[in-house]
């Protein structure tokens, strides 16, 4: 199995560089879990919704 | 209350088992397996009534097992065997203890007793929906109820992944960033739980409006949110039948991924914009305005499509890379050539990638286009469409998957290997076949879900069909449906056969060892592939060159295909 970033960093050593803002983003997965929650919630159904909403109602 | 640490290490894949997980992983993949009987049963029965010429079922039963059909295969078989690869991904590739096994195994009884009861209001005859179950057409209360149930038991088991994901992390069983096969389980996760969410959304009223204490569901707004359930369940799909691409070429070659960075953004864009597709489905609705059409069916401006191409030309790239480090360098395609064909795992893996990109993905993007989507919206063009990424992309991914999973998980010598050398060629020409025959019949415009395509005995009755072509499409769809149900039929002999009766792998030192400190025993240290590709392989400054080339004819497919649609669209919709 490819698991070389799991063995990337031995366990003894701390890494001297700091961690890129993006690898931070992508070693969160709860922060990923918000963004893929939130995004299609806003674009595709609060924004759906409020569109089927705002539809006049017949007379 | 103790925490289970027994783990146990496969002597032939050093893969470590955590063993309330191993137990989850294999009844989640024997409850996927017996979905997939259910539901191919009835797709023969489905295949023979929409062949014309043979007409099996009457409409009552047509509809019925319709809907049983596309519950048992799009939900019940992938979701059952999607758990099971996230339990794989997070405790067994991160070498860790599985969190809260209790809570998985009541989320797995959940979506037992859920499927069992969604399938019996169906069988009863009076819930004939269809997959999709708009109102207000309205089927048996255990229906929705049935569909809740399995919801809730997949969001508690997508929870005990995520909590695992955690537990590896505060028991430090691996350093950095999880492996890439994990992350896309985590977007598979992702999505399954936004997924999942809308589905309560809109279930849980609907069964509240079965059982008459809601009165009235506004049938757009069911359509809406319903796609926001009904299209991302299918996208929980790609995400993880591309990380079983990912597992498949590290498992079967040790490739690694040409470049982490791009793989893991790639699943980035699908985490945010792939889910947005669910509008597809809204394109020929009043109410809903062009500018949240165009911007949610372009996959936010086409980036998640993007992300499939990225995924579609780094796999075979890895492999490609691969293969030249072992010395098959000559030419363009001596590493494809040489790859060893008759592993099932490899086959199955590589037909459900052409076969997702070429019929799937090309034709999913030419439907997502609001103009387009006109020629075929509601037509057998749809189902052709999704045959192509669902069952030619999902299914026989996780089926080279399992091929993998049976000596290692269930401990179990393959039966008819074989007979396990044709199966993914059977099963994914005789689907590649059946849905390219469902688009042609769709392009010409013939109905989906209808019984009878004449509408024989109605005011309306039509069978022109172009001079006949859509008959012919229709029976080709039908021959083919039914090489693919052979194609099925010998992965459920071979793994049910396996499972129950296989040839027990003799391990010697077997045992469960206690991990003391969280982390599971290693054998032998798992093997990185390579840490480097190499400056000598390749030609012309390519290390890929051969992925190169067939990502420029997917490219050339793709452009063709997509003008081609506009030129038809001005033939079938004259301005003049």
């Amino acid at each position: 199995m490819d698991t070389a970033s799991t063995d990337s960093t031995p366990a003894n050593e701390v890494p001297d560089e700091p961690i890129p803002a993006m690898q931070q983003l992508l070693d969160n997965p709860f922060l990923l879990l918000f963004l893929g929650i939130a995004m299609p919630t806003v674009l595709y159904i609060v924004w759906g919704v409020m569109e089927i909403v705002g539809i006049p109602i017949a007379k | 209350m103790a925490v289970n640490r027994n783990f146990r290490v496969c002597p032939s894949t050093g893969l470590s088992y955590h063993e309330p997980a191993e137990k989850l992983m294999r009844w989640n993949a024997v409850a996927a397996v017996v979905s997939l009987l259910v539901g191919g049963v009835l797709a023969v029965l489905i295949v023979l009534t929409r062949w014309q010429a043979v007409h099996l079922l009457p409409p009552d039963w047509f509809y019925l097992l319709l809907t049983a059909h596309g519950l048992d295969m799009l939900v019940f078989w992938i979701i059952f065997f999607e758990i099971a690869v996230l339990y794989f991904c997070a405790s067994t590739l991160l070498r860790c203890r599985l969190a809260a096994p209790n809570w998985a195994w009541a989320g797995f009884w959940l979506m037992i007793v859920g499927a069992l009861v969604n399938n019996v209001a169906v069988f009863r005859g009076d819930s004939s929906v269809m997959f999709t179950s708009y109102v207000p057409m309205g089927a048996h209360p255990a229906f929705y109820l049935g569909l809740i149930l399995f919801a809730v038991g997949a969001l508690i088991a997508c929870f005990v992944f995520l909590g695992t994901l955690a537990v590896a992390k505060s028991e430090k069983t691996y350093h950095g960033s999880v492996p890439l096969v994990t992350f896309g389980a985590i977007t598979a996760a992702i999505i399954a739980i936004f997924t999942i969410a809308s589905g309560a959304i809109i279930l849980i009223p609907t069964f509240l409006w079965s059982v008459g204490l809601i009165g009235h569901i506004d049938s757009l707004m069911y359509r809406t949110v319903w796609w926001a359930f009904g299209h991302s369940s299918q996208q929980i799909n790609v995400a993880a039948h591309v990380s079983v691409w990912y597992a498949i070429a590290a498992i079967v070659f040790g490739a690694k991924p040409m470049s982490e960075k791009v793989s893991r953004t790639a699943f980035l864009l699908y985490i945010l914009f792939l889910q947005l597709a669910s509008a597809h489905h809204l394109l020929a609705d009043p109410g809903l305005t062009s500018h949240w059409k165009i911007f949610n069916t372009s996959y936010a401006m086409y980036l998640a499509v993007l992300a499939s191409m990225v995924h579609g030309l780094t796999v075979p790239g890895a492999i490609e890379v691969a293969q030249r480090q072992k010395g098959y360098n000559k030419g363009l395609f001596e590493w494809l050539r040489k790859a060893p064909w008759g592993n099932p795992s490899f086959s199955a893996m590589f037909i459900s990638l052409i076969g997702f990109g070429f019929l799937g993905g090309i034709s999913g993007v030419m439907m997502g286009t609001e103009q387009l989507n006109l020629i075929i919206h509601n037509t057998i063009y749809v189902p052709g469409h999704f045959h192509a990424t669902v069952v030619i992309g999902t299914t026989l991914a996780f089926m080279g998957l399992t091929y993998f999973l049976i000596p290692t998980l269930f401990r179990r010598e393959l039966m008819f290997p074989g007979m396990a050398k044709w199966q993914p060629y059977v099963f994914g020409l005789g689907m590649a076949g059946f849905s390219l025959f469902m688009m042609g019949a769709g392009t010409l415009g013939v109905p989906r879900r209808h019984w009878d395509i004449t509408f024989a005995g109605n005011p309306l009755a039509y069978d022109g069909w172009a001079g006949g072509t859509a008959w012919l499409m229709i029976a080709a769809m039908a021959i083919c449906g039914l090489l693919a149900t052979v194609g099925g039929a010998m992965y459920l002999l071979i793994t049910v056969g396996s499972v129950f009766l296989g040839k027990r792998i003799a391990t010697p030192d077997f045992a469960y060892v206690k991990a003391r400190d969280g982390v599971a025993p290693t054998m032998k240290p798992v093997e990185v592939a390579f840490e480097a590709h190499g400056s000598n392989i390749g030609t012309a400054g390519f290390v890929a060159p051969g992925t190169f080339v067939l990502a420029l004819v997917f490219l050339l497919s793709f452009v063709l295909y997509y003008f081609v649609n506009w030129k038809y669209l001005s033939t079938v919709w004259p301005l003049s």
